[in-house]
């Protein structure tokens, strides 16, 4: 198995954005991507698109091929797979490029992740959402998206006590980040008070507990590590990638609180990485509610199982803490395209370990990780990156 | 027909309750007024997930809770009701399959306005006796519709009672059945139509009342009985005044239609109603008791059944499953706006 | 809802009855039911029977659905919780025929037959189970 690096990434604004079509959006991401990498189209080996439901979005399904058109890339005839996981999608298509070069099968492949949420209504986009929930059991009976996060809260809060306080806090941190992102939907803080005051959507989660419905896509191009240098001077490596699974429903899982597929996913990576949770310096994880933040800290060894919130609240994962957590606003603040996602991870961690995170730089960043999640964590990937 | 009867009963009332003053205040009228006019306090309204279907469902299984056959052995299921969720799709296999029935069965649904459901007594009664079937399952149900600001707004409820008939374990037989039948146009709904319309005063003395006494006058001409014979009476009950008048005329006591007079609490359960009404009396009643059951539907038509409780009525796990009683006070008031929003009075594109 | 009535009538003995099956190995049981048992694997394939489940249980967790889908918008506020049976396994349901600042973890619960959705105006209605308060 090969190393493999990160040469170059592309982002588009994320947030409603009426002017750009699913079409233009990757188009966008795609090319910014090549050109920070100095590739040219026939340098790729392979592209890898995730997107969750551009069928049901945009009625649009085969998206492997649209892409590589839109992207201009026809003529080269290059394989192109869309890769589905619900809200991991962008997170295994990241694995899937990388297991594609770290296999020796390719050289250079694109990954891209898209979304395009605000072509239809927003019942309609809810609707979607919940196709990532077990359909039969959970969704027909009535229960929403939010709604299978709010009975993690609850009872996370019934069985270590962590508070509403402590949940509105990571929306407040991950707005002062998102604040700080040219890129993100929402560039404005909040308050504690706004976000326990918000609309409630499934108690104990309020609107501001919830990312938005965004429009956006990211890309990177990943290549042989061995050959990165031919292309940039600041390669970052996936030094490891891990994936795990679980039950669809919510209701099937060993323990309501703990996303399994994390601790799977993450334990495959430490130990393909040869770390431990201490030495990661940052982390952009799968904020989709802010219980989900919690959680992850947790089922990522961050800090023991119960006490995500405590270490919220204590600071520990602000800008400026021990363990700087969704540098990028998270999906709070930055948005959560859904297919996008967790390529988006990749490229801001890949930004901070280069140095080019701007105002929210981390002093000295050199290992970070990715942590995406599926519906409600049934899927899971976890990728690890170093500064070459 | 000596040895055939009813083996076990069951009922279902849904839990919301709206006032009639509650209705009558959003109609400029005066609620203690009509509630003494009419004899209705209050109406049970259903949950916006309730409909004929759940309600059946809930009352079979009440039955089946009491006693202990093998609802395989159920060889037809009759439900009767104004109000069955589909116009072509049978309520009957919905609630069959929900007991676990299905699938040697035979089903049909039945209407005959507000006596629908006795109907169906008949049926299973017949079928029993021609050693068709083994058990019959005869239920009436509603969720009554009932145009906003119409004097019926005070009293179209919903609820409904499960009556299953065999030869085993009878705990009440049914001695004797009748009916009296007539094209008496008195109150009606047409197809495609959502509300019912009635023919105002039209619906006493020329339909209600001629019917029953009717009905009732030759069923005990046909038992040799007289109204003093019986422990308890049943009639149809679409307000708190027609039965007890009925009963009067006929020369039964207030005494002895107390027990099944339920029209007061919850209003009028349309193809429930007199079902209800005898539930509510089987809940109490004793062996040797003699009780005597005239519905009424608009139509027209009246059925009515001597019946006399056995001793096996002390082996039935009445316990099992709630009375009327414990239903019409397990209760929750609703507002004129929320009673409109679960009886669908709003229109949704 | 999309998708045709087949779908939902292939369902009908778990929504209507609660009808799960047995492992025939380990005598495990399940809701909804599977192909094999997920720990006897092809020990169990041939072996799984159905079983009826009593529809009794305990609330595990619950949230108050205040933003629901569009089958569901006219009943909301309205529970929905994660149900641990009698028999073991675990169900998602709405809670009826009770006050929702009444809902608890650890309330004992019972099922009941309820619409639970249906097909536009035209469509077909689908029945199943919600659960209640069981009265002490």
């Amino acid at each position: 198995m090969r190393d493999v690096a990160v040469i170059g990434v592309g982002l588009t604004k994320f947030g409603e954005l009426w002017d750009k079509s699913f079409r233009r959006l990757i188009a966008e991401a795609g090319s910014k991507a090549i050109l920070d990498a100095s590739i040219s189209g026939k340098d790729i080996d392979a592209m890898y698109i995730g997107s969750m439901s551009s069928g049901r979005f945009v009625g649009q399904e085969h998206v492997g091929a649209l892409v590589a058109d839109a992207a201009g890339f026809s003529h080269l005839h290059i394989p192109a797979t869309r890769v589905e996981g619900a809200c991991a999608s962008g997170g295994l298509a990241i694995r899937e490029g990388y297991l594609s070069i770290a296999s020796g099968m390719n050289d250079i492949v694109v990954v891209g992740g898209v979304e395009k949420m605000n072509d239809v209504g927003g019942n309609f986009a809810t609707e979607t959402l919940v196709t990532a929930a077990d359909q039969e059991w959970e969704a027909f009976f009535g229960v929403t998206f939010p709604g299978l996060y709010a009975m993690i809260a609850k009872r996370h809060m019934y069985e270590y006590g962590t508070t509403k306080e402590q949940l509105a806090q990571v929306a407040v941190k991950n707005h002062a980040n998102g604040a700080l992102n040219p890129y993100a939907q929402y560039q404005r803080e909040i308050t504690l008070e706004q976000v326990l005051n918000a609309t409630m959507i499934a108690h104990p989660l309020g609107l501001l507990d919830c990312s938005p419905v965004t429009d956006g896509a990211a890309s990177v191009v990943l290549c042989a590590a061995e050959k990165a240098k031919e292309f940039t001077n600041k390669p970052v490596k996936i030094i490891a990638s891990g994936q795990g699974s679980d039950t669809l429903a919510l209701h099937s899982r060993r323990d309501i609180c703990t996303l399994d597929a994390t601790i799977h996913a993450a334990k495959m990576a430490y130990k393909q990485a040869n770390l431990t949770p201490s030495d990661i310096d940052l982390a952009e994880v799968h904020d989709c509610f802010t219980i989900a933040e919690i959680c992850a800290i947790e089922d990522l060894g961050f800090v023991e199982k119960g006490q995500g919130g405590k270490a919220v609240e204590n600071k520990i994962t602000t800008l400026d803490g021990s363990l700087p957590v969704n540098t990028s606003g998270g999906l709070k603040s930055k948005g959560h395209p859904v297919g996008a996602t967790g390529v988006a991870q990749i490229v801001e961690i890949a930004q901070q370990l280069r140095g080019e995170a701007e105002k929210r730089q981390v002093k000295d960043a050199r290992i970070g990780l990715t942590h995406n999640v599926g519906g409600s964590g049934a899927t899971c990937t976890v990728h690890i990156l170093e500064a070459m | 027909m000596k040895d055939i009867g009813i083996v076990s009963y069951g009922s279902y009332i849904p839990r919301y309750r709206i006032k009639a003053g509650v209705i009558a205040s959003v109609w400029g009228k005066d609620g203690a007024t009509i509630s003494r006019g009419l004899g209705i306090n209050e109406k049970s309204v259903p949950s916006i997930d309730q409909d004929t279907a759940t309600i059946s469902v809930e009352a079979a299984r009440s039955a089946l809770k009491r006693c202990t056959i093998d609802p395989q052995d159920i060889g037809a299921i009759y439900i009767g009701s104004e109000s069955h969720p589909y116009a072509v799709k049978p309520t009957g296999t919905i609630v069959g399959e929900a007991i676990g029935a299905t699938p040697d069965l035979m089903v049909a649904d039945y209407e005959f306005a507000c006596k629908a459901g006795t109907a169906g007594v008949q049926s299973c009664t017949a079928l029993v006796k021609a050693d068709m079937i083994k058990y019959g399952l005869a239920v009436g149900a509603d969720t009554s519709q009932a145009a906003p600001g119409d004097a019926l707004e005070f009293s179209a409820s919903a609820g409904g009672a499960a009556l299953i008939i065999g030869r085993d374990n009878v705990v009440a037989t049914i001695n004797h059945t009748c009916s009296f039948t007539t094209d008496t146009p008195d109150f009606w709904r047409r197809a495609e139509r959502k509300y019912p319309s009635h023919g105002g005063r039209f619906t006493g003395t020329p339909a209600y009342f001629k019917h029953t006494i009717s009905c009732a006058t030759n069923l005990m001409q046909k038992v040799d009985t007289k109204p003093e014979d019986y422990d308890y009476a049943i009639f149809h009950q679409p307000n708190g005044k027609f039965p007890v008048s009925v009963a009067k005329k006929l020369g039964f006591t207030y005494d002895q239609i107390k027990q099944g007079l339920i029209v007061p609490y919850i209003g009028n359960t349309y193809s429930g109603a007199s079902l209800v009404g005898l539930a509510s009396v089987l809940d109490v009643a004793k062996p040797g008791e003699r009780v005597f059951l005239t519905s009424y539907g608009s139509g027209a038509g009246s059925d009515g059944f001597d019946i006399t409780i056995t001793d096996k009525i002390t082996e039935l796990a009445r316990d099992n499953a709630p009375t009327v009683a414990q239903m019409v006070e397990d209760k929750e008031y609703v507002d004129y706006g929320t009673y409109a929003k679960l009886t669908d009075l709003l229109y949704w594109e | 809802m999309a998708g045709g009535v087949a779908r939902f009538w292939r369902e009908i003995p778990q929504r209507y009855n609660i009808i799960g099956n047995k492992c025939g190995s380990c005598e495990r049981i399940f809701f909804p039911p599977r192909e094999a048992c997920p720990h006897c694997r092809r020990k169990s394939l041939g072996k799984m029977e159905d079983i009826k489940l009593s529809g009794k249980g305990e609330i595990v967790t619950y949230t108050i659905i205040y933003a629901g889908p569009k089958a569901f918008e006219e009943q909301v506020p309205y529970p929905v919780a994660i149900i641990k049976l009698k028999e073991g396994p675990q169900i998602t349901a709405q809670i009826v025929d009770c006050d929702i600042d009444d809902v608890k973890i650890g309330m004992k619960v019972e099922n009941t037959f309820r619409r639970i959705q249906e097909d536009g105006y035209t469509g077909a209605i689908y029945y199943g189970y919600k659960f209640k308060p069981v009265k002490e």
